[in-house]
Formats: C-alpha cells, sequence, structure tokens
C-alpha cells in the first residue's frame, strides 16, 4: 500500500464513484419479489421462536400446552401464525423460484414475470387453501 | 508491485475478498437445505394440520412417535442452518461497521444454536418421556 499512496495524485484522491443502490432502480414486479424473498425470511428467522414455543410447551406438560393454545387462538395469535403460514409458503414457493434460475431456466422476460406472478398468486391460494383444511381438520363450522 | 505480491495467483489475490470472506461453500449449502426445506416444511405442515385442536395427550403423543419426531428433528436441524447462512447473507450486505457486524454475525449464532437446541431438546423429551 505504501507505493500506492506515494503515487497518489488529487485525482486518485477524489471519492471513487460507488455502485448504486436499490433507490435508483424502477419498481419491477421481479425487484419487488426479491425483496419479498428477503423480508419473508427475515420474518421466518424470527418465527422460528413459534416453533420453539410450541414444541417446548407440549414437551413442557398440559398446563403449558393450554396457555400456547390459548395464545394461538386468540385473535393476534391468529393474525401471526396467518403471517407466518403466509410467510412461509412465500419463501418456499420464491425458493422454488430461485432453485429454478439455478438450473439455468426462466430468465426471459416473459417467464421472469410467470414465476414471480405465480409465486405471489400461488403464495395466497396455497395459505388459504392451507387454513381451509385447518379449519375442517379443528371440526369446521361448529 | 513487490516480488512476493507477484508469488500470488490472481485467484489467491482476490480470493477472501468478498463481503462474506469466504467461497461458495455457504451458497451451495444453502441451495441443499432449501431443497431438502421444501420436502420437509410440507411433511411440518401436514403434521401441524393433523396436531390441530388435538389434546395435550395426543400431540405429545404424535411428536414423540418415531417417524414424526425424526421428520421434525430433520426439519429444525435443517432448517435453523438455512436461516444461519440466510441472516448472515443480510448482515455483510447492510452492516458495514466492523465491530456492529461482528456482534451481529455473533448474536445470528448464539440466536440459531439457542431456538435450535430448544427444539431439539423438546423433541427428545417428547420422544424419550423423561
Amino acid at each position: 500500500m505504501a507505493e500506492l499512496e506515494a503515487g497518489a495524485t488529487a485525482a486518485s484522491r477524489r471519492p471513487r464513484p460507488l455502485s448504486p443502490h436499490l433507490q435508483v432502480y424502477k419498481m419491477t414486479l421481479t425487484f419487488v419479489m426479491s425483496g419479498f424473498h428477503r423480508i419473508t425470511g427475515f420474518a421466518l428467522y424470527f418465527g422460528m421462536v413459534l416453533v420453539a414455543w410450541w414444541l417446548l410447551a407440549a414437551a413442557s406438560g398440559p398446563n403449558a400446552y393450554a396457555y400456547f393454545e390459548w395464545f394461538a387462538g386468540s385473535l393476534i395469535g391468529r393474525l401471526v401464525l396467518f403471517g407466518y403460514s403466509w410467510a412461509l409458503i412465500h419463501h418456499m414457493l420464491g425458493g422454488i423460484r430461485h432453485l429454478i434460475w439455478d438450473t439455468e431456466h426462466g430468465f426471459e422476460p416473459a417467464e421472469r414475470e410467470l414465476l414471480a406472478m405465480a409465486t405471489i398468486v400461488g403464495s395466497i391460494l396455497l395459505t388459504l387453501v392451507v387454513w381451509v383444511i385447518g379449519y375442517f381438520a379443528m371440526g369446521g363450522p361448529r | 508491485m513487490s516480488e512476493r505480491a507477484q508469488m500470488r495467483t490472481a485467484l489467491g489475490r482476490v480470493r477472501g475478498l468478498g463481503a462474506a470472506h469466504s467461497g461458495t461453500g455457504t451458497f451451495w449449502h444453502q441451495r441443499v437445505t432449501s431443497v431438502a426445506g421444501v420436502a420437509l416444511t410440507i411433511a411440518v405442515i401436514v403434521i401441524v394440520i393433523a396436531l390441530l385442536g388435538r389434546s395435550h395427550a395426543t400431540v405429545v403423543q404424535v411428536l414423540g412417535s418415531p417417524i414424526v419426531a425424526i421428520i421434525m428433528l430433520l426439519f429444525i436441524v435443517n432448517m435453523a442452518y438455512h436461516m444461519w447462512i440466510g441472516l448472515q447473507e443480510i448482515i455483510v450486505d447492510y452492516v458495514h461497521e466492523d465491530l456492529l457486524k461482528l456482534a451481529s454475525l455473533l448474536a445470528n449464532t448464539f440466536y440459531v444454536f439457542t431456538v435450535g437446541f430448544a427444539c431439539v431438546y423438546a423433541i427428545f423429551k417428547l420422544s424419550f418421556g423423561v
């Protein structure tokens, strides 16, 4: 580094141009979906606490499990679990999209758009399907 | 450039200079755990639906049965590693201050081990009924 600094001129000491970040790009569907994939992954990271709570409650005994069931059945609990299940399914479908890209397929403009739409529509539909099945598994309308 | 520097190959000079200071190992591991994760997540969703609204005794019996317990353990360990890599990637992308980055990477590791082992412990306890 010493020889570099010795040879530094006024021009070379000017701040170097930085690569542009998110804000300079036009919003596109694939761009937004890329963000969604990261955000859902980030949410699922902390959502794992819910899985740990569920398993530890079951392992701890009936009282701890009843407390977890009370939370899961509450309005906030259901909202959190609905969001968790959607994030999980969305991240899973987004991951499959990435695996398709890893095989060097699906990069054409129309294919990219189709994959992005399939991820968002598919994740919402599958989440609803899972909740309807869950609703009937719990006994359906009573 | 000094003679000593010229002894190194072009690859040797740039290796480790990326944001994560390592190679493509975690990239590949993230793919392996994502493929496994698809199958395991579907299996866990089925298990959770099957246990909805069941009594505590039933839940304990099902979660402690060998096949369900093994699926749950595979899910936990696989997803713990997957999310450890994932958050590390987010940290090295956005946290540039050295000390804060170090602290974040440590916190990531501690969190993943704590949550992961909590789940593993719970499944062992459910399986062996101690």
